[in-house]
């Protein structure tokens, strides 16, 4: 078989189960996958042939992804492997050891395949802030893919990768997955170990799957998912078996649609698919209620105190003493941090270390830091209210406009922050949520839906996308490369 | 014009722990540079803190000790700052809700007692520490220290004089060996302080500006800076000078402080609460565990010593001065039931001898049993309380038994009245002139014959029975 890039994980594990294939097919379909289209796309910033085909020789004998690659965001370290969030300052760091979710995946037997581009720290929202150069979106090279995780939802979008791991701080795995057409969730915040993940804003963090469709998406959630004692963040929650809430069967579920997602000015085709698929689900027996999330207007000014703030902190380790990137000939130590810094970080990340150590800096504190954190706990509660009142899960549009064009939103940071409208709340409120395909544009641009979960209940959201997904065929299109 | 200093101390104790504050790396001292680190106190990126319990429990025996009010919440920030050996560039540490406020301790001084409260007891990160290149201009940084568990112990402006800061440092310091919780090593950094000074008229209130002063590194350079500030800022007032606040530094070769940095440079710390450990709530009884758990502190003990077995209060000061003396002390009351005579011996001869040898009474090769043991001997009249004093020193030299001693070198006191009986008579034959006076009412003269007795028996005699021995013989006259 030579498509095997084009199969979705659980396809590929039915074919190794029946020894039809073996890993080192696998890798070799993948990789010459990537070597033909990644000059277009530009997802990945480092892939090594004879590092997965050595990988994929040395599995465990069994495991739930034994032999599937996966690709991962270049902020998550890799023990040996050039781990640099995109950025100038790590430039050349190797982490000596695995983030959690790395050894797990490779517990699982999954072949650790190539690092994936990204926003300089996880900081955008159009995978256009690397500082090596930007990814572009597989339905159209002259759009962005969304951001920061702009190159896993790219190479899973171009079959370049079967699965990928990325990072969502405001919606970074939701919207790049929403604007490449393919399927990316945020899991409840404590899910999913963050040990390992390099930092942007602790508090909102949280590292989850991309993939094709709904089955692997449980799939690859259910390994990277669980307990970590070296996380303080993470919550002992049993991990339930994702594989059986995929159920094409909705009937008597109650799905939310708030009214503060569906607004005056967002882009019409977008609304229209998202209706279309509301009705869908309300045609399978779904029961739709209008809910009010009603804090929803402050989330983005809340996110940019709260996120800039623990960005500001997070990133002061970057000094040039112990790793990455040090300035030539200091004069002295204060030269060397200023050059360092200046050097090293791209202008989103200074723009956020700046507007993070103002919001901090005393004075100030109680007037932006204090009162968004207050604001934070409405939000939350908004979240906790829908739930309380019965919903299983809440349905809005992903972004607000399909893929833009490349450079079309870079002079406008505000404009940019605006990309994550729909996704930031669920961030600061800490639920899961998942995006995934809903219909393209006359211009073929794919469209995104989201569904948000109460705490833990990531199964619930996946029944819905997945009786969703069995009724349609949006996930099956493929990009033209 | 008279003027009294407002000194507020604040103390690092780094905490006993195995392991780290936030990983599992080894908390011992010495290790070649950078050997005793991982990825989390090397602050990489993406690693995350795990708060280390015992170095929970610690702390919470400290702060009950010192009578502070335990919070049912723990919660940590970070305090932002750029310095080399600050792996993460901010140091995590407690803010706005210490793990306990409100404390005290007593100190004694000037033959009486005076309370020091205490702000707050809370806990934090250590740094790691920078090595500058002798005469080159490299610096080097060692991570080894970096993260270790410290709590940070404040006072409140109570203390009055240096020799005040001076009690209350020993104090703590011995309250906190009690607790066994630090071993308080200023030399190797396990104790360290900072002072905060003001000065105003006597008998004012109200505070002037102070001045912080660091770099202090023993008890004695505390007191010594102090005396410097007072004066430096006494004089400075006397001037019509205004004093700045600032941070100074304790320049022990020359003995002054010098100025390190003003106010106005002072740093903006950016606290916010740790979104890497999430606050969590103190369960109440673990808290009333630790309070049960607390061994007897100093005060108490002493109160007992006093009461209970009846020492006098300078012997049972002096006991309770150093937790393993006192033990000891315990220890061997345990065998023989003595206290003011083990007391005295433990004072005496025994502390003479390790003092005279810088070894520790733990570290001593004479074990309180055979103390206890040696005691007994001398009881039951075996050996004199001289010949006992020439043997304890070889029991600590040697750490052989009393009895094998004795035995060894035919120390036994001679209680043969027939033996004695035929010196006596001796005696009193050879010094005739000597006996008379006793017959005639010097009883001092019966002295010298017993004297003259132990001459004969090289001392192995046992005085109390030559004693009685010399009386008959002389009342038979």
């Amino acid at each position: 078989m030579d498509n095997l890039y084009s199969l979705t994980a659980g396809e590929l594990l039915g074919l190794l189960d029946k020894k039809t294939i073996n890993p080192e097919e696998i890798i070799e379909s993948v990789y010459s996958r990537a070597q033909s289209v990644d000059k277009k796309i530009k997802g990945y910033l480092n892939l090594d042939r004879e590092k997965a085909l050595s990988r994929a020789k040395d599995l465990p004998s069994s495991g739930k992804l034994k032999g599937i690659p996966v690709a991962v965001k270049d902020n998550i370290c890799v023990e040996g492997e050039l781990t640099t969030c995109a950025s100038k300052i790590l430039r050349g760091f190797k982490p000596p050891y695995n983030a959690t979710v790395i050894e797990k995946l490779k517990s699982e037997g999954a072949v650790i395949f190539g690092k994936t581009n990204m926003d300089e720290f996880a900081f955008g929202s159009s995978c256009e802030n690397s500082s090596y150069f930007p990814t572009l979106n597989p339905w159209d090279t002259s759009r962005i893919p969304g951001g920061s995780s702009g190159g896993s939802a790219a190479v899973v979008s171009a079959d370049e990768a079967i699965m990928a791991i990325g990072s969502d701080t405001g919606g970074s795995i939701r919207q790049p997955a929403s604007l490449c057409g393919v399927v990316g969730m945020k899991p409840t915040y404590g899910r999913v170990s963050r040990y390992g993940l390099i930092a942007f804003a602790s508090s909102l963090d949280q590292i989850g799957p991309f993939t094709k469709d709904i089955k692997d998406a449980a799939l690859l959630l259910g390994v990277i998912a669980g307990f970590d004692e070296k996380d303080s963040t993470s919550v002992n929650v049993p991990v339930p078996d994702y594989a059986s809430y995929l159920k094409n069967d909705v009937k008597g579920m109650k799905i939310g649609i708030p009214k503060e997602y569906f607004v005056e000015g967002m882009d019409k085709e977008v609304e229209a698919s998202v209706r279309e698929a509301i009705a869908l689900l309300k045609g399978k027996g779904a029961q739709i209620v209008d809910v009010s999330l009603p804090h929803t207007e402050y989330a983005v000014a809340v996110y940019y105190i709260l996120a800039t703030a623990e960005a500001s902190s997070n990133l002061a380790r970057f000094d040039g003493v112990q790793y990455g990137y040090r300035c030539e000939d200091p004069a002295n130590l204060l030269d060397m941090y200023e050059r360092t810094r200046g050097e090293g970080f791209g202008a989103e990340a200074k723009r956020r270390i700046i507007l993070g150590t103002y919001v901090l800096s005393s004075g100030y504190y109680d007037a932006y830091y204090l009162k968004a954190q207050k604001v934070r706990m409405l939000i939350k509660n908004d979240f906790e209210q829908v739930f309380k009142s019965g919903c299983d899960c809440i349905l809005t549009p992903t972004s607000p406009t399909p893929a833009f064009k490349v450079g079309e939103r870079s002079a406008d940071p505000l404009s940019m922050y605006l990309s994550d409208i729909f996704t930031i709340s669920v961030n600061l409120a800490g639920v899961p949520a998942l995006s995934m395909p809903c219909g393209f544009t006359k211009g073929g641009l794919p469209i995104g839906m989201q569904l948000i979960g109460n705490f833990f209940e990531e199964g619930k959201i996946f029944n819905a996308a997945y009786a969703y997904e069995s009724n349609t065929d949006w996930h099956k299109r493929s990009p033209k490369l | 014009m008279a003027y009294e200093p407002v000194i507020g101390l604040e103390v690092h104790v780094q905490l006993k722990t195995v392991s780290k504050m936030f990983c599992g790396c080894t908390t011992g001292f010495g290790g070649a540079p950078n050997t005793h680190t991982c990825p989390v106190c090397l602050g990489f990126p993406g690693v995350l803190p795990v708060l280390n319990r015992r170095a929970l429990t610690e702390a919470i025996r400290v702060a009950l000790a010192v009578g502070c009010k335990v919070s049912d919440k723990v919660k940590f920030h970070r305090k932002n700052y750029f310095y080399p050996d600050l792996p993460k560039d901010y140091q995590i540490s407690q803010y706005d809700e210490p793990l306990s406020e409100n404390g005290r301790l007593k100190i004694k001084i000037n033959g009486g007692e005076k309370t020091i409260k205490i702000k707050r007891v809370h806990m934090e990160e250590d740094a790691g520490k920078l090595i500058h290149e002798e005469g080159g201009d490299s610096s080097f940084v060692d991570f080894n220290r970096s993260g270790m568990p410290l709590l940070e112990i404040v006072s409140e402006p109570d203390i009055n004089s240096p020799e005040e800061a001076y009690r209350y440092l020993t104090d703590l310091k011995l309250l906190l060996r009690y607790l066994e919780v630090s071993d308080c090593d200023m030399e190797k950094g396990s104790l360290r302080c900072d002072a905060n000074i003001s000065i105003r008229k006597k008998g004012g209130t109200g505070l002037g500006t102070k001045a912080e002063v660091k770099n202090m590194n023993s008890f004695k350079a505390v007191k010594s800076a102090l005396e410097f500030e007072f004066e430096r800022q006494s004089k400075c007032l006397e001037a019509g000078e205004r004093i700045i606040q600032e941070t100074r530094l304790w320049d022990t070769d020359k003995g002054v402080t010098v100025s390190m940095r003003s106010k106005e440079e002072a740093h903006d710390y950016r606290y916010f609460p740790e979104p890497d450990l999430v606050p969590f709530t103190l369960e109440a009884a673990m808290v009333e565990n630790e309070r049960k758990d607390l061994p007897e502190l100093p005060e108490a003990r002493k109160a007992r010593f006093i009461g209970a077995l009846s020492l006098t209060e300078y012997d049972a000061e002096v006991l309770t001065q150093d937790k393993d003396t006192a033990d000891y002390f315990e220890e061997c009351v345990k065998f023989y039931n003595k206290p003011k005579i083990v007391s005295n011996w433990l004072m005496g001869d025994v502390s003479g001898y390790l003092n005279a040898k810088n070894l520790s009474v733990r570290d001593s090769k004479l074990k309180p049993q055979a103390l206890a043991g040696l005691l007994k001997e001398v009881d039951s009249g075996k050996i004199s309380g001289k010949m006992a004093k020439d043997i304890v020193i070889e029991m600590l030299d040697t750490g052989k038994d009393a009895s094998a001693i004795i035995s060894e070198k035919g120390l036994a006191q001679i209680s043969d009245t027939g033996e004695l009986e035929k010196s006596a008579e001796e005696a009193i034959a050879e010094n005739a002139k000597t006996a008379e006076d006793f017959l005639n009412g010097k009883d001092n003269a019966l002295m010298f014959l017993v004297g003259q007795v132990m001459k004969k028996t090289k001392g192995k005699a046992n005085p109390a029975v030559v004693n009685k021995i010399l009386r008959d013989k002389l009342s038979k006259k």
